[in-house]
């Protein structure tokens, strides 16, 4: 027995105008200041505003939201009363506003105690509606919430199946802006997510499709996405296809490793980014490749082998896994991204002296136990030291 | 050799594997708090049984199954039918997705057992280790 959880999706061309359709009385938005200061806030304002619509915007969400974020944003809410939440922005925002909605319905929880064993009882104020501003993440879509515990240096992995939003709208035109470094970052993301939602133990009949058909579109569609972050002219027809091909299938991968499970390159991005803040798709972009390979020479590599086959890669089954990490290098490197932590810029030293802390959080990550295989202390250790210098898996 | 589940020595064989696992030592290094699980009767099984897993910063100092008139005070209970623990062992059934489903019923302090989730994996591990006798 499983669950698949899905908000409504309304994507393509237009979608954010569907807003105008949502019958809302009082509206908190949550975003972050820097959409606010590019303008991608204000034409959803509008939008919402049409019909009347009382709205608020709280936009002090940060990069790798923390749990005191996620309380003044209760207290925020507390005070506006909305009857509809909106999650404007990358993941932060959104995972923010799932957090922010569950402590305003349930008052007597905090953020760490989200979890999936439990019932919240939601939907008795309000509603929640996401909308991507990036093409990545996949947080429209799933009930996973990652916040950052500041104190401890830690990233949490909370949420309930409940707290999935209501609508995702999935407009493309308002990633088309996204620069290059973000539309690279946040294209390797989606396709961790494809990757892992697929070789993760938890993977289902039901997610299967889409996390293969969200990898496939990744791999053919993130390079041309990446020149039209790079262009003059991004308007032309094939980056405007690229461009809404990447915002489909970050909501494709979403559904799919949202519904099964990320794994390996998740646990260890999750730590990069609490310790060293690197931007989370880059982290588990860089760590993708390893962590295929480390699969890949386990007991049963037969799903990494059946993904690259089905991806196009060709060769002997037992070459597949290293064949399929070099690609995934490949493309890292085509869109200007780093393939080591050494290319990251993490100092060597530092990164020597949180190794223990980094390898005791990542083993006790939500994401490390659907590992297709499981590392030990000591190979995730080493998995750390080859992830930093960049030297493929050969344990 | 095999042991009978639920017996007082399937519980101390699993205590005794968790002893020499590497990775629970590592994951639950500063993990507190006793397990008891509760074996519900269903058409494959006709008794209640409880047994108690003393588990304290990465080692298990004690195991036994125990008498409902004596049960230990826990922070902990897991409580699920015979046959949803022997799909847990038989490794049929993964321990979180069975608690998000409820087919297992965790109580105690959820918040603290989000934190150790690679711990909660090796508990089952070891007892998916042990020659089981139905």
């Amino acid at each position: 027995m499983w669950h698949f959880v899905s908000p409504r999706i309304v994507f393509g061309e237009s979608s954010l105008s569907s807003l105008e359709e949502i019958s809302m009385s009082r509206a908190l938005v949550v975003t972050d200041n820097n959409l606010v200061q590019i303008g991608l806030v204000e034409p959803v304002l509008d939008l919402i505003k049409k019909s009347g619509c009382e709205v608020l915007v709280f936009d002090d969400v940060e990069p790798d939201p923390t749990l005191a974020a996620v309380e003044l944003g209760k207290v925020v809410a507390n005070d506006f009363q909305p009857d509809w939440i909106v999650g404007l922005g990358g993941g932060s925002p959104m995972d923010t506003a799932k957090a922010i909605w569950v402590l305003y319905e349930r008052p007597d929880l905090i953020p760490a105690m989200i979890n999936p064993f439990i019932k919240l009882g939601l939907r008795e104020k309000s509603r929640l509606i996401t909308i991507p501003t990036t093409s990545g993440t996949g947080a429209e879509i799933t009930w996973g919430i990652v916040l950052t515990d500041s104190e401890n240096n830690r990233k949490m992995g909370l949420g309930n199946r409940e707290n999935a939003a209501d609508i995702a709208l999935v407009d493309p035109a308002l990633a088309s802006g996204m620069p290059p470094q973000l539309t690279a970052d946040t294209g390797l993301d989606a396709l961790t997510h494809a990757v892992e939602g697929f070789i993760c133990t938890w993977h289902t009949d039901i997610t299967d499709g889409l996390c293969l058909n969200a990898a496939r579109e990744i791999l053919h569609y993130l390079p041309t996405a990446y020149e039209a972050s790079q262009s003059d002219s991004p308007n032309q027809e094939r980056f405007k296809l690229a461009r809404e091909k990447m915002h489909n299938s970050a909501t494709s991968a979403g559904m799919g490793f949202g519904n099964a499970m990320a794994s390996l390159a998740h646990a260890i991005g999750h730590v990069l980014g609490s310790v060293f803040h690197i931007p989370h798709g880059r982290a588990v972009g860089v760590c993708l490749p390893y962590t295929i390979e480390f699969a890949a020479r386990g007991e049963d590599p037969s799903r990494i082998a059946d993904l690259a086959g089905l991806l196009g890669i060709k060769g002997a089954s037992s070459k597949l896994g290293g064949k399929f990490a070099a690609a995934l290098r490949n493309l890292s490197q085509d869109i200007g991204n780093p393939v080591c932590l050494a290319e990251v810029g993490l100092d060597k030293k530092n990164f020597d002296d949180q190794l223990e802390k980094m390898v005791d959080d990542a083993f006790n990550d939500t994401q490390i136990i659907t590992a297709p295989r499981a590392p030990s202390y000591q190979e995730l250790e080493q998995l750390f030291q080859y992830i930093y210098s960049g030297q493929p898996i050969d344990f | 050799m095999a042991h009978k589940f639920p017996s007082d020595e399937w519980v101390k064989a699993v205590r005794e594997l968790l002893n020499n696992s590497d990775s629970y030592q590592r994951s639950a290094k500063d993990w507190e708090g006793d397990f008891i699980f509760v074996v519900e009767p269903d058409e494959e099984y006709a008794d209640t049984a409880y047994l108690h897993l003393e588990l304290y910063h990465g080692s298990s100092p004690g195991a036994a199954m125990v008498d409902p008139d004596n049960l230990p005070e826990t922070e902990y209970t897991l409580n699920a039918p015979f046959s949803t623990w022997r799909k847990v062992i038989d490794g049929k059934l993964d321990p979180i997705q069975g608690m998000m489903t409820g087919q297992l019923k965790l109580k105690g302090n959820l918040m603290k057992i989000m934190r150790y989730p690679k711990a909660a994996q090796e508990i089952v591990a070891c007892c998916a280790k042990i020659p089981t006798d139905w």
